[in-house]
């Protein structure tokens, strides 16, 4: 059965078709892509593009990310660019939630309240 | 979508072997009671080798599944019936070379270069999802990969998007996001051609008797002679066997097609009211590994195109490159 495809039926590529390697580098460098859902929200980080420069980085992800969901804005930033802790320092963030002082919920000011209530009530 | 239940795996499990000798014990440990804790594990965190070298050959098939899925079908888009349907197709084929990026972009995080995942590909090194390597022959033959091949994948994506490796996960999200579409407007034109005149009932239903032994495929051996241990899925990367995947696809969709007054192929298809699952002819695996390896009806033409697309984008890409350098004319 011949092919649908034309670049097979009428430029007969499989005539001469060769194996042509991708040389290092040629798909460019990787841009992370950080989109805004609408105007007062944050930008949240969705993927990465590939790009030779920023500017293009900007153009391929909006085809990318911008071209089904909400999106008002988009940022690039180059993914070289980018610092961040390392899995193994993980640990200096576990007190987080121990810190009862930093939390709302560590003050306990109604048990105080209600011993005042009760004192008054018994004059 | 189009990511399928069966990686293709390299014969090369000895030296893995080896590698998987030199995991720390204790980060072994620490690694795997993290999964099991339902945490996810990001691209810089410590990761056995083996974990690594499954996740970029199950991320790098299925991104290739998504980029070829696109040619049986990108061939069709200039014969759609109807301008709705056009505009349809062409914005999943949009779709799916999108979710191919996407999925290359989460390979990517795991240490292999988008270059070399194209370099196996255009190779033949790497493998895609083996439905591909079928024609599509008629407008029914591509309903049908729109609704059934979709639900599958579906049904394959969805698994894996509960899995343990983060990048992938929200690639899948979103992936799984965009094809809710994509399965609906597969069903609505297969239920078109199967609500139509004679002829169109009669294209459709040749379609799928085409296509069913391939889409029973899909999940692939079953788990009695599949490979993949129970490491993989104690890992999480692995999230469902190929025969529970194959049982809820049949399960959801075989009923979809009956009630359509559409036939299957094979007599033995029913469910089990006993034992809660479907009986089915098993699929000839044999000829399955035979395609794989390169005999199937299409395996040459997509790696052909494939190949093509890729030499003559090249002096775009270059051209884009020495963007800095180029000399600019005055405006005036």
């Amino acid at each position: 059965m011949p092919s649908f495809d034309p670049r097979i039926e009428r430029l007969h590529i499989s005539d001469n078709s060769k194996e042509e390697l991708l040389s290092h580098g040629e798909n460019w460098n990787i841009y992370e892509v950080f989109h805004q859902e609408k105007r007062g929200a944050r930008h949240e980080h969705v993927g990465g593009v590939h790009a030779p420069n920023p500017e293009m980085a900007l153009v391929f992800a909006k085809e990318q990310f911008g071209r089904r969901k909400r999106c008002v804005n988009i940022w690039v930033v180059n993914s070289a660019d980018i610092l961040a802790f390392s899995e193994q320092d993980e640990d200096m963030f576990a007190a987080n939630l121990g810190k009862t002082y930093r939390d709302a919920s560590g003050f306990r000011v109604m048990d105080k309240i209600n011993r005042i209530r009760s004192q008054k009530k018994e004059e | 979508m189009y990511g399928g239940g069966y990686i293709f795996d390299e014969p090369d499990k000895k030296l893995s072997a080896q590698e998987q000798l030199h995991d720390d014990p204790e980060k072994l440990t620490r690694f795997e009671e993290k999964i099991q804790a339902g945490e996810k594990i990001e691209p810089g965190d410590w990761m056995p080798s083996e974990y690594r070298r499954q996740l970029i050959r199950l991320i790098e098939q299925h991104a290739h599944s998504e980029v070829i899925g696109a040619l049986p079908e990108g061939t069709w888009i200039t014969r759609a019936p109807g301008f709705k349907r056009k505009m349809a197709l062409i914005a999943k084929v949009q779709d799916e070379i999108g979710h191919g990026q996407l999925l290359y972009n989460a390979a990517e995080t795991l240490g292999k270069s988008r270059e070399s995942m194209i370099n196996d590909l255009l190779t033949g090194k790497s493998k895609y999802s083996n439905v591909f390597n079928y024609p599509a022959e008629t407008w029914a033959d591509v309903t049908v990969i729109g609704f059934l091949i979709d639900a599958a994948a579906i049904i394959n994506q969805l698994a894996n998007a509960r899995g343990s490796y983060g990048p992938y996960c929200r690639a899948l999200e979103r992936i799984c996001y965009e094809e809710s579409f994509h399965l609906k407007q597969g069903q609505e034109a297969f239920a078109s051609l199967a609500a139509g005149t004679h002829s169109q009932q009669a294209m459709l239903q040749d379609a799928l008797n085409r296509w069913w032994p391939p889409i029973m495929q899909f999940f692939g051996p079953p788990d009695k002679i599949s490979a993949h241990s129970g490491k993989l899925m104690q890992w999480k990367v692995k999230m469902a066997s190929n025969d529970d995947m194959r049982n809820q696809f049949l399960d959801t969709y075989v009923p979809k097609v009956w009630e359509l007054a559409m036939t299957l192929p094979d007599p033995l298809l029913k469910k089990n009211e006993s034992s809660g699952r479907w009986d089915y002819t098993e699929p000839d695996w044999d000829q399955f590994f035979r395609v794989i390896q390169g005999e199937g009806p299409c395996n040459k033409e997509r790696l052909d195109v494939r190949r093509w697309v890729e030499s003559h984008g090249r002096w775009v890409r270059l051209a884009l490159m020495k963007a800095g350098q180029r000399k600019s004319m005055p405006m005036a």
